[in-house]
């Protein structure tokens, strides 16, 4: 019976983390004094799946360690314990060391023992204080049932059918957490073992008596053998203390070989073990989707292999009469190929609350470490977007929020001086809005400081000394690099590393931030980010013989080029007056140094885009379809090119280059320091 | 698809291997023969067009559509700085897999005509001559005769190593 269990760690370890979220955000949600027992229950069963997963793949820290923490549940979940909040927070500290634990095991690495056992100790104290003073509610229970039982012996029989092993079970487990329960004495019957030649190793034929000191219920001891319950024959009887039972003599005699056979069983681990570390390096990461998700994907592949049969039917006698039949079957596949598609990428979608979830107990948290009260709202917790972006946005979401915390939100008798609520409110919302996700953070804070950010950049010579700014370029430099206006630098925030880089980590997802603040009445943090990175809406332009792609969403407006309109400054960089302001023009040909049909710019199209918050006109010599495109890097085989943010594949199978405005903007200028007077000649 | 099955046959023909050997796919590239390790042969495909990557060096061909995949493909010949000649019916492009840096990548090479494939014992190997400054030879393995005619074997995965420092050089 060697089943390689670390086949199955990856999915242990997801879903105890998963079960980790649960068990903090049933914690955070806890009324103190008066918990819903529902709630508890959710919790005390995360965290005993928790365990038994522990336990079965022989995480045997963690395992004991959750077991502390379940007993303090069950209390709770019996109503024998208050819910206090000692006991919430220690069992906060709790969760976090747990998921420590389960890293570091995911990661084979050690688990740090004191602080585990500092914990566990912290836990049993309280454990065994609450014991004392629910004492009264003890003896209620024990008079009536007789599962509570102090200091007894308990006799059990555990005899498992022969295809206990075939129903993934292994007694090792059981043995190792009666262990946990007391003190354990087991004899082994081996005199059902066949003889070698008809041994069969998928079989069990070993039973065992075993005896139990511990003052544990019945109830515990049934629930290790809750599993095999069906595949064996269990008897738990309780003995009195004082009688040790002696077991028939045939077994003391054979005991010597059985344990052989147990031994064999336990070694098993350790290799087991060591396979692991083999496995990890190669492992990837997996996605929880809804069924009825799939449901719809196969209904939607159904109709496509109809579709598909229709047409091969089609094709083998086609006559010339069917062309309407046959539009009309290529309609239907273009149809089902393009339901399809939004399906699958349905599928990688996650709402948002996956990433909001770790924000109430990241503000309580801090809150607390600040000295500050503060409210956390939320809402649009279901509004889905792509699994790589959620992962990418999720730290600088963190430092948006602690940032908010720290440097937005006042202290309450600040608060209270500036005749505001002493509970500062800090929002997060997010919502769908055309293409695009937009995450709010909002909080009514004393909103940024313009003239310490201002002086603050003077001294780190990011602007000059006597510029004069406008407030939204002002509120744009706290994401310059090496920024940091906090009078102290505390561990929350305050080093000036940070908000550059969440500047960068939403740009490279495609994605801008947009600040509204006020002094006094609080600051607005808004993202907006696409909804996925694999395909976008794109606009095909043509430059010579060459095809491009634009991002549909960054393009406002496409115009034929007036030549009135065109202005120079200082005979390079060339200038269209759009309405009534000017934009800086590109042309692409030049950039990318190919041939143009035209470079007279009132033969072709300028196409007016939003770069970075600006706007830019492309001179390019026509546009075409629009289509979805799928995005593919050309970092893969290549490099990454200038202007250029990734390659697709268009319906003829040639390959074309999506650019990317940024990057062109930056190519742009490099081009005009390098090359000064081309342009005139160009236009002249 | 022709060239795939004469491809078979020759490698087949030549399966006799002694211990030491290793089979060598070989070119032609301006009257000259060249090989490369056979086992970092992805495919050969005939020449089609290539989408041109803007301010790339000039035997960057441009990228292919390799079902689904972008594919760079680099003109050997301008790549070498031989003369450049119009791309005839024997015009070829092997795809080989490269590993420089940690990293594997699929790249294309655009070559006059694929021509044998060789078996060759590695103690019949010949390292490169020292030619001092004037060549760049990291990207040559080694250098070996078949019938009295030279053939030199390429080092691939150096190949793209200096592609890309004269790649940068020329963005920048």
């Amino acid at each position: 019976m060697s089943i390689d269990m670390s086949q199955f760690h990856q999915v242990f370890f997801e879903e105890s983390f998963e079960g980790l979220d649960i068990m903090e955000t049933g914690l955070m949600d806890l009324d103190l004094g008066a918990a819903d027992t529902e709630e508890i229950n959710t919790i005390f069963r995360a965290a005993h799946s928790i365990k038994g997963g522990a336990g079965t793949f022989g995480f045997t820290d963690v395992a004991s360690f959750t077991h502390v923490m379940e007993t303090l549940l069950d209390e709770m979940r019996d109503g024998t314990r208050e819910v206090t909040r000692k006991a919430v927070d220690l069992l906060l500290v709790s969760v976090d060391c747990l998921r420590e634990m389960l890293s570091a095991v995911d990661a084979e690495e050690e688990i740090d023992q004191d602080r585990t056992k500092k914990l566990q100790n912290d836990l049993e104290t309280i454990l065994a204080e609450g014991s004392e003073a629910s004492e009264n509610t003890a003896v209620v229970v024990e008079s009536g049932t007789e599962n509570v039982v102090s200091g007894g012996v308990w006799s059990i029989s555990f005899r498992p059918h022969s295809h206990l092993f075939k129903t993934g079970n292994d007694p090792v487990r059981m043995f190792r957490e009666l262990e946990l329960l007391g003190e354990l004495t087991s004899k082994v019957e081996t005199s059902k073992i066949p003889p070698f030649s008809e041994f069969d190793p998928e079989e069990s034929y070993l039973s065992w008596e075993i005896s139990l000191k511990s003052d544990c219920s019945e109830a515990e001891i049934q629930e290790i053998f809750e599993w095999v319950d069906e595949d064996c024959d269990l008897k738990i009887i309780q003995a009195a203390a004082d009688k040790n039972e002696e077991p028939p003599q045939s077994l003391v005699v054979e005991a010597s070989k059985a344990e052989v056979v147990t031994k064999a069983v336990v070694e098993k681990v350790p290799a087991i073990k060591k396979k692991t570390a083999k496995n990890t390096g190669n492992e990837s990461s997996s996605i929880r989707v809804g069924t009825d998700k799939i449901d719809a994907l196969i209904n939607m592949v159904g109709e496509l292999v109809i579709t598909q049969s229709m047409l091969s039917q089609m094709s083998e006698n086609f006559k010339i009469e069917d062309i309407e039949r046959l539009k009309d079957g290529i309609d239907q596949l273009e149809r089902n190929t393009r339901e399809m598609q939004e399906n699958v990428m349905q599928i990688r979608m996650l709402p948002i609350s996956f990433s909001f979830n770790r924000f109430p107990r990241l503000v309580r948290d801090l809150a607390s470490t600040l000295g500050k009260n503060i409210e956390l709202k939320m809402s649009g917790e279901q509004t889905e977007l792509d699994k790589t972006v959620m992962e990418k946005i999720g730290d600088p979401l963190v430092h948006l929020v602690r940032n908010s915390l720290d440097h937005g939100i006042e202290m309450p008798d600040v608060r209270k001086a500036a005749g505001k609520p002493e509970i500062g409110i800090l929002q997060l919302n997010a919502f769908h809005e055309g293409g695009n996700i937009v995450i709010e953070i909002i909080d009514d804070g004393a909103g940024l400081n313009k003239e310490r950010i201002l002086s603050k950049a003077r001294e780190n010579g990011l602007i000059g000394e006597n510029e004069v700014l406008p407030d939204e370029k002002i509120h744009e430099l706290i994401f310059a690099p090496g920024f940091s206006t906090a009078a102290v630098v505390s561990d929350v925030s305050g080093r000036g590393v940070g908000m550059d880089v969440v500047m960068r980590n939403i740009r490279d997802l495609g994605g801008v931030v947009e600040i509204k603040s006020e002094e006094g009445v609080g600051s607005t943090f808004t993202i907006r980010l696409p909804l996925t990175l694999a395909i976008l809406d794109g606009q095909l332009i043509r430059v010579g013989e060459h095809v491009y792609i634009i991002p549909l969403i960054s393009i406002i407006e496409s115009l034929q080029i007036e030549l009135e309109n065109c202005n120079k400054v200082a005979g390079k960089a060339e200038l269209y007056k759009l309405r009534d302001e000017y934009i800086s023009v590109m042309r692409l040909h030049e950039l990318f140094n190919v041939i143009p049909n035209s470079t007279q710019l009132d033969n072709g199209l300028l196409v007016v885009a939003e770069s970075e918050g600006q706007k830019v006109g492309l001179f390019v010599d026509d546009l075409m379809a629009q289509q979805q495109v799928v995005i593919k890097s050309l970092e893969t085989n290549y490099q990454k090119v200038d202007g250029i943010s990734g390659a697709t594949i268009l319906g003829d199978g040639t390959v074309a280059m999506i650019l990317d405005l940024p990057g062109l903007a930056a190519l742009s200028r490099k081009k005009q320091k390098t090359k000064p007077r081309i342009l005139e000649e160009a236009v002249a | 698809m022709e060239i795939d099955n004469q491809l078979d046959t020759l490698s087949m023909m030549n399966s006799d291997l002694g211990e030491n050997a290793e089979q060598f796919l070989s070119f032609f590239l301006a009257g000259e023969e060249y090989g490369v390790d056979i086992l970092r042969v992805q495919e050969i495909k005939c020449w089609d067009s290539a989408t041109e990557i803007p301010n790339s060096p000039d035997y960057l061909k441009g990228v292919i559509n390799l079902r689904g995949i972008i594919v760079p493909v680099v003109d050997l010949r301008l790549r070498f700085g031989l003369k450049e000649i119009d791309y005839t019916e024997t015009t070829v492009v092997i795809v080989l897999r490269v590993e420089n840096a940690d990293k594997e990548r699929t790249i294309g090479f655009i070559v006059d005509a694929v021509s044998d494939v060789y078996s060759i014992e590695s103690d019949l190997l010949q390292a490169p001559p020292e030619m001092g400054d004037a060549i760049d030879l990291d990207f040559v393995r080694g250098l070996t005769a078949i019938n009295d005619n030279m053939v030199v074997l390429l080092d691939i995965d150096h190949l793209v190593d200096t592609e890309e420092s004269v790649g940068n050089q020329s963005l920048h």
